[in-house]
């Protein structure tokens, strides 16, 4: 197995650069390790080697010919089902989309295009991002690297699966409610969650708009800056797109937190947390404090309330986002018979939807319903509300607040499956950041009998500069080690 | 049967106005010219609403709707919201519409305002934007096509909402306030009310404080005043029976011209409006408002105004004039032309109105130009033809669209000035009738007989002035004679 498909990204465009390394080869020996193993994982719905090699040839030639290339130089990227790819199949994992092809790229992807990067294929996920551990996707669930009977988090399961098991260097996930921190807390790896806004959405497949953001997936906290500086910027076709000059986060790669100030927040440690994963966060909290930050206890008394708020606007919105899906213009249609519109509208989402799917549909649908309207989605918008207002005071005080990321460890494959309840309790410390449109990272701080810890950092609006930051300072002085395994 | 007073008769209107001037779609940069189009071809992934794609808003439009809202003495909100109007239709590809809303904490562009019409205001509720959707068509009817046909070309195209409250009292006011907003959206240069379904209209209406009921599917201004007038026989038939009128809604079949019961209250949908997470809320200052305000047109009110001072013209006149903006253009080019103000409008408001009236057409849409009316002004005044005359030259105009001279020619309708040929044709009615003319010597009264047998003999081509003039000079020379 050649080392560098353990290497980080920025080490990987320098080689390139550099032609110490063929881009031809390094994407070459990432499909190998694929063909190794994809068949314990299956992190992919899509594999497009040919297309990628042909772009790596490309690269190569421009490098030899001392063209101008991008930041992401030939490096792989998996990207989740969920965002468009021209000429590429996006399932959103659901069988609604199975032979879906968009005739357009999602703003990012023309942006890591832009920036030479190389797609190696769509990453698995919960159909259309609703779920926490990708086992609800038409395609099958993706392993746990780190334990194979476990579940990789979700809804971005495969990006993070691949990333951690060196089937692409980087990722590209989207999270709505916590699905690229929780995976990325699952599977060892870093993931960051933009600013709401900061990101353009065009060309993500919406579960929930106003909650969602497409963030990086990545080996370290460096690759992380990298890739947000790719994607990060002001775009047209996105209304919630906001317009702020471009910047370049690798340069609040610092290591320095001396004289920070952190607030852990009391809420993230509630009833449901494991010890394990509480143990591991203080000790990260402890570690940063040797770094010269202050930390201190701060209560968010709106939080106790976020995963209700959440869950009802994310499965509202749903509701309506979805319902697009007929199967009169695309998608998933039962075979021709005669019946009247409506009734070929119910066959093909009946068919065409998976259970979670339509357990949201319908929830979402109930709570617009007039007479239902106050009581859940206009109640739910206030306690948002109230989120954002609790979030401003606090950060008044602190520069970043931290708390784990999942209440617990990665959890076994069909064991919340089928209580939706305990399933959506795992998001309480994920979601608030969303509906407070604030960003936050998840970090790996550790291990515990072998399966990973991740620690949430979240900043104000537009500060990812102070996450990167901590992270960085953290991951430079404390590094986690998290070697390949081989699965033989 | 008993009497129900106008009074007791609520009207209360929701118009549906196409921003037909715009180049593109309310939301994607598509075409918006979509009429006589290959279908499906003015379409993309955003009007389509296909996964991952998002709306931008056409900031042109908003500046019309602006517009219109001014024109309307509306309220225009300072933070407006776009809402989701949630149901399932093919005609729409995201199966809901983006809309506005005055409820559950939404608001649309503008609230308040009037139209006048004939001194009388009827208020308006609220003034929104929000997109078209598509067209279905189906083989023969509804009812015995056994498939629907989908055309998106129009889906995404840029509407503005005008809701009424009930203040008409009678279908005619109905058809007055609809034509007064197309004379001012016409003004305002960004409707073309006379394409095809490029204003629609709902009508409610309530009688002795009933219950509402709605009529959906009305085509045209005319409709909408026979299907009211409809409503309200089968209506106060229903009272007349002791039968209470239940709040539904009802479609209008324009074929066979009645109304069928489409929904009751009970059947009504749950939009499940909600605001559109993928559009920010739109915050309009008053110095935008200002700036728009500053390059608007001249309004019909303000037009008939100056129609006023500048021709003085009647209030009355004016109004006809200025209720449509075609025949006020017209109007105005014929008077650029020939400066008999009043004689112009005298014509377009008599025999110009009556004919497109009895057509159900605007004057635009003639092949008359206002030189065809000038130049028929004309040749009256040079005494070519007579008024009686141009009536029928006029008719021929409006049929032929041939110039009046031309017309004139052709149908030999010159009047006859050649004096000497007049007194030889009444030297031949002298000596054909020679009691007639004894008459005239002693009875003046009798001269009409006289004048009357010129006139058929020249088949009224000549004028009765000079007719008179000449009978006159040859009997004053008989009567030297007999008294001599």
């Amino acid at each position: 197995m050649p080392s560098y498909i353990e290497l980080p990204a920025y080490e990987i465009v320098k080689r390139i650069k550099d032609q110490e390394l063929m881009a031809e080869d390094y994407i070459a020996s990432l499909y190998e390790r694929i063909k190794k193993v994809e068949k314990d994982i299956h992190a992919y719905i899509t594999l497009t080697e040919d297309l990628a090699l042909k772009k790596a040839r490309e690269i190569d030639k421009k490098v030899k010919q001392r063209e101008k290339t991008g930041r992401l130089c030939g490096v792989g990227i998996a990207i989740k089902d969920n965002i468009c790819t021209r000429g590429i199949r996006t399932t959103c994992a659901s069988h609604m989309l199975e032979d879906f092809v968009p005739p357009y790229d999602a703003t990012v992807i023309s942006r890591i295009k832009d920036e030479d990067g190389v797609i190696m294929g769509k990453a698995n996920m919960d159909e259309f991002a609703m779920g926490s551990s990708t086992e609800f996707s038409y395609f099958g669930p993706t392993h746990n690297p780190w334990d194979l009977g476990r579940v990789p988090g979700g809804s971005s399961g495969g990006s993070a699966a691949a990333v951690a098991s060196g089937m692409a260097t980087l990722a590209l996930g989207s999270d709505t409610g916590g699905s690229i921190r929780c995976p990325a807390s699952f599977c060892s790896v870093v993931g960051l969650k933009p600013t709401y806004g900061l990101v353009s959405r065009f060309g993500l497949i919406a579960y929930a708009n106003s909650l969602e953001q497409i963030g990086p997936i990545t080996k370290d906290v460096r690759d992380c800056a990298l890739l947000l500086s790719c994607i990060a910027s002001h775009d047209p076709l996105d209304n919630t797109s906001v317009d702020r000059p471009q910047e370049d986060y690798t340069k609040y790669l610092i290591d320095d937190v001396d004289g920070m100030k952190l607030g852990v927040v009391k809420e993230f440690f509630g009833e449901g947390t494991q010890d394990s994963v509480e143990k591991g966060v203080l000790e990260a909290i402890t570690k940063l404090e040797e770094l010269g930050s202050d930390h201190q206890e701060i209560s968010l008394k709106s939080l106790q309330y976020a995963l209700p708020s959440y869950y009802i606007i994310a499965m509202s919105e749903a509701s309506s986002n979805l319902a697009r899906y007929d199967g009169l213009r695309y998608g998933y249609r039962i075979p021709n018979k005669s019946y009247d519109w409506s009734t070929v509208y119910s066959k093909n989402r009946r068919f065409g939807f998976g259970f979670e799917v339509k357990r949201r549909i319908i929830l979402g649908t109930f709570a617009l319903s007039t007479g239902y309207y106050d009581e859940y989605y206009l109640k739910a918008q206030k306690i948002r509300t109230l989120i954002k207002r609790d979030f401003d005071m606090a950060f008044k005080k602190f520069d970043v607040l931290i708390g784990p990321t999942m209440p617990i460890l990665p959890f076994k494959i069909g064991e919340k499956v089928q209580d939706p309840l305990k399933m959506y309790m795992c998001d309480v410390d994920s979601v608030p950041a969303n509906l407070a449109g604030i960003p936050s990272i998840s970090i790996p701080c550790g291990f515990s009998k072998g399966l990973p810890i991740g620690f949430q950092i979240m900043a104000p609006p537009f500060r990812e500069d102070l996450l990167l930051r901590v992270a960085f300072s953290f991951q430079k002085n404390f590094p986690v080690s998290a070697k390949l395994r081989s699965y033989e | 049967m008993s009497k129900i007073k106008s009074v007791e008769i609520k009207i209360g209107l929701e118009v549906h106005c196409q921003l037909t001037n715009l180049k593109t779609k309310l939301f994607c940069s598509c075409s918006s010219d979509y009429r006589e189009k290959e279908p499906n071809t003015l379409i993309c992934p955003i009007c389509m609403g296909m996964p991952g794609t998002l709306p931008v808003l056409n900031e042109k439009a908003l500046e019309d709707a602006i517009m219109v809202a001014i024109a309307l003495n509306s309220k225009i909100s300072e933070r407006m919201l776009f809402f989701r109007k949630n149901y399932f239709y093919p005609d729409m590809p995201k199966n809901f519409q983006i809309s506005q809303y005055d409820k559950a904490g939404g608001v649309p562009l503008a609230l308040g305002g009037y139209i006048q019409i004939n001194g009388k205001k009827v208020r308006i509720r609220r003034i929104q934007l929000e997109e078209d959707p598509g067209k279905l068509s189906y083989e023969g009817t509804i009812e015995s096509s056994t498939y629907a046909l989908v055309d998106y070309n129009r889906a995404g195209i840029a509407l503005i909402e005008i809701v009424t409250e009930p203040d008409m009292e009678t279908p005619k006011e109905a058809r007055l306030f609809l034509e007064k907003l197309r004379s001012i959206l016409e003004h305002l240069g960004i409707s073309n009310g006379s394409l095809e379904g490029s204003m629609r209209c709902d009508a409610n209406i309530s009688l002795r404080g009933g219950k509402r009921v709605e009529i959906k599917n009305i085509s045209s201004f005319k409709e909408v005043e026979r299907a009211l007038n409809f409503e309200i026989t089968r209506q106060k038939s229903l009272i007349e029976r002791g039968i209470a009128v239940g709040q539904e809604t009802r479609h209008w079949d324009e074929v066979r011209r009645i109304t069928i019961s489409l929904r009751t209250k009970e059947e009504e949908q749950d939009y499940r409006y909600f605001p559109e997470p993928d559009l920010v809320p739109v915050i309009i200052s008053k110095d935008q408002i200002k700036k728009i305000e500053q390059s608007m047109p001249e309004l019909p009110d303000e037009r008939r105004k100056r129609f006023i001072e500048q021709y003085h013209l009647s209030p009355q006149t004016a109004e006809i004039l200025t209720h449509s903006k075609a025949m006020a253009d017209f109007f105005e080019e014929s008077a650029k032309l020939y400066d008999k103000p009043r004689e112009i409008s005298n014509w377009l408001t008599v025999e110009f109105l009556s004919y497109l009236h009895d057509r159900g057409i605007e004057i635009d849409e003639l092949t008359l130009s206002p030189k065809h009316l000038v130049d028929m002004l004309k040749l009256i005044d040079e005494g070519i033809i007579s008024r009686k005359m141009a009536r029928s030259v006029l008719q021929d105009m409006l049929l032929t669209g041939k110039m009046p001279d031309a017309i004139v020619k052709e149908k030999g309708l010159e009047k006859i000035l050649d004096r000497e040929y007049v007194r030889r044709i009444v030297e031949k009615i002298f000596k054909e009738n020679p009691q007639a003319v004894k008459d005239a010597i002693v009875d003046k009264k009798a001269i009409n007989y006289l004048m009357g047998q010129l006139m058929k003999a020249t088949e009224g081509k000549i004028d009765p002035k000079m007719a008179g003039e000449i009978i006159r000079e040859r009997l004053s020379k008989l009567s030297k004679f007999a008294t001599s």
